[in-house]
């Protein structure tokens, strides 16, 4: 397993956001979490990459126990968030956002290799390569998180809800951009509102209630699971 | 109103582009002829030919030396708020420890009585005032932004009543025959005197200037861009793998070392440093002084503090109504800060990606969380 999480729980203060969360990542899988709002799946995600101290349970990643493992040194091991709600970096222009991401790196040649084909994934990107991140479009500003996030070529690339806030068009092709990029041997571990595009496209998923897993199976089977259909897909 | 806003924005905007797309000769050039030409104003031959710009209250070089230590502290304060974006209201608490360190450790009035001279002190001062800016910094700069302010506010504060009321620190009375640095003339005078300020102010703007270089260097470096990822977005940072406690507490310990020089040469200059050098005030007027300016760019610091530095003294002497405009520089220095930050938050000479930074798009929709 890439990712294993046992018995994960995290406080937000006294509030409890997590209880005792279990689930594993394999390595080429694309893992999806879904839930409603506030279920906890970007607080799974702040726990996985480190940017929130979990309270009880473990994490092991790799073969390595980074349940105590700083944010940073989590980067370094090949884990690497798209943060929700975008956190590009406003002042910086879109290359220099890009090269942010390949902060931990000192691979010339690679990073020049990964940044044509972030360009190439996301033409939008390569239009406006000198703008200021914070003058980008919400669309634009999330396809450059996820650039980003890329350019740190993570063995697990962790993604908080990739399409919030893109039009119908664009949450097509960013599905699409994610299978890509699963196909081209990034793992990915995928939180979204959107469950149907999500659970047509992962090879398992888990489902997140008030900060407990609730169920899990393939994509497949949640996406014709009744439960699932009527409280998250819209279905009645 | 506007308008007139627009076009001096504009007017600005195209000055900026122009010295941009100058080509690196003519850069160089005029950067030596400023240099040049702060080298020479302090000489009387030269500043009285240049009208209303010495000071009619104040004997002209003296103000030169203290516009120069805001400049230095400005560009020093600079680093810890405008590139790493850490609010240390305190900062003027380093200055104090760098001017009682060279006291203590050299002046006749201390319970010591070391004697040292002041070259041999000056790299333990700013020594130790790095260390308790790391002392400072890193219970603090694992917590939230607000922390540090308070805990900044609450150092300076400290360091000003220990000076008032201990007796080590010999409050009001202070310490006296504090040495100058060292040199001397051919004719075996000492070039840093009592009444002439002109060196001292040449000793600052020559550390100003390797100050700066230094600056410029390492925020041009991964350094830099770590402290710029932090204060656009801490938390984003992190996920790029920034280790981001240890950058703030760089800049918060290189900016207090800083200081610490600033307040070395201070004690050097002064020969005197009793209690009453260490107002509050000072703090929050440094810290004004590098917003005033454009926080994270190191010209608009410069020009910030040395602006605000020059114009409180400008004030003396110069009467309106019957009354000393000194008498009131703060509160015109208040107003005009209030106008700048209506009408030009990002001040006056700004960062390019601070200007942006104001212009985030973020703001304009509300998702998630
Ligand atoms: N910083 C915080 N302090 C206190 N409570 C928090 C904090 N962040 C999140 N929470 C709480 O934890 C719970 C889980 O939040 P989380 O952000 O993980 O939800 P989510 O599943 O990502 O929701 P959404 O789909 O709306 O993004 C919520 O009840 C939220 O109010
Ligand atoms: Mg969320």
């Amino acid at each position: 397993m890439l990712l294993e999480i046992d018995d994960v729980s995290l406080l937000y203060g006294r509030i409890q956001a997590l209880h005792g969360i279990s689930l594993t990542v394999a390595e080429g899988e694309i893992v999806a979490l879904i839930g409603a709002n506030g279920a906890g799946k970007s607080t799974t995600m702040r726990a996985i990459s480190g940017i929130r101290p979990i309270a009880t349970g473990s994490i092991r990643f790799d073969g390595e126990d980074i349940s105590k493992l700083r944010a940073d040194l989590r980067v370094r091991r090949g884990l690497c968030q798209a943060p929700e709600g975008r956190g590009i970096f406003p002042g910086m222009s879109v290359l220099e956002n890009l090269d942010m991401g390949a902060y931990t790196r000192r691979d010339r040649a690679g990073i020049a290799e990964d940044l044509a084909r972030v360009l190439d994934l996301f033409p939008r990107l390569a239009e406006r390569r000198k703008q200021a991140g914070g003058t980008l479009s919400g669309g634009e500003q999330q396809m450059l998180a996820v650039g980003r996030a890329l350019m740190s070529r993570p063995k697990l690339l962790l993604l908080d809800e990739p399409s919030m806030g893109l039009a119908p068009m664009l949450i097509q092709q960013i599905f699409d951009i994610i299978k890509e990029i699963n196909e081209q041997g990034t793992t990915v571990l995928l939180v979204e509102q959107n469950a149907q595009q999500a659970l047509a496209r992962a090879h398992r998923a888990y489902v997140l209630e008030t900060g407990k897993i609730v169920k899990t199976g393939t994509g497949a089977e949640l996406l014709h699971d009744p439960a699932v259909k009527e409280a998250y897909l819209g279905v009645a | 109103m506007t308008t007139v806003l627009e076009r001096v924005r504009s007017g600005r905007e195209a000055a900026g582009e122009r010295w941009r797309g100058a080509p690196r000769w003519v850069r160089w050039a005029l950067l030596v002829a400023v240099i040049a030409f702060f080298y020479a104003l302090p000489n009387r031959e030269f500043y009285q030919y240049l009208g209303p710009i010495p000071t009619p209250g104040a004997n002209f070089t003296q103000v030169l030396f203290t516009v120069s230590i805001y400049v230095l502290l400005a560009v020093g304060l600079n680093i810890v708020v405008g590139f790493a974006g850490l609010l240390d209201l305190g900062y003027f608490g380093f200055f104090a420890v760098g001017a009682y360190t060279v006291a203590v450790l050299t002046s006749p009035s201390s319970n010591l009585k070391t004697l040292w001279p002041w070259l041999l002190v000056v790299p333990l001062a700013i020594g130790l005032t790095m260390l308790s800016g790391v002392m400072l910094g890193t219970p603090t700069l694992r917590l939230r932004g607000d922390y540090l302010a308070i805990v900044t506010l609450g150092f300076a504060e400290m360091i000003r009543i220990a000076a008032v009321s201990s007796e080590f620190l010999k409050g009001q009375r202070g310490f006296n025959q504090i040495p100058h640095p060292p040199g001397k003339y051919a004719d075996g005078k000492p070039f840093f005197g009592v009444l002439d300020a002109r060196p001292y102010y040449w000793l600052v703007l020559t550390l100003i200037i390797l100050v700066v270089i230094g600056v410029r260097n390492l925020t041009h470096s991964r350094v830099g861009r770590a402290w710029i990822s932090i204060r656009e977005d801490e938390d984003a940072a992190q996920l790029m793998g920034v280790p981001t406690f240890k950058f703030k507490l760089w800049a918060f310990a290189s900016g207090a070392a800083i200081a610490g020089l600033a307040g070395a040469l201070f004690a050097g200059k002064q020969n005197f440093v009793n209690s009453q050098n260490f107002e509050l005030l000072n703090s929050i007027i440094i810290l004004a002084a590098v917003i005033f300016g454009g926080s994270g760019n190191i010209v608009g610091a410069i020009v910030g503090g040395g602006l605000v530095a020059y114009m409180i003294e400008r004030f003396r002497g110069i009467e309106l109504f019957g009354v000393e405009l000194y008498e009131y520089r703060f509160l015109i220095f208040g107003l005009v800060l209030v106008v700048m930050m209506i009408f030009r938050p990002e001040g006056l000479i700004p960062n390019r990606r601070r200007a942006a930074e104001f212009k985030d798009r973020r703001k304009e929709v509300i998702v998630g969380e």
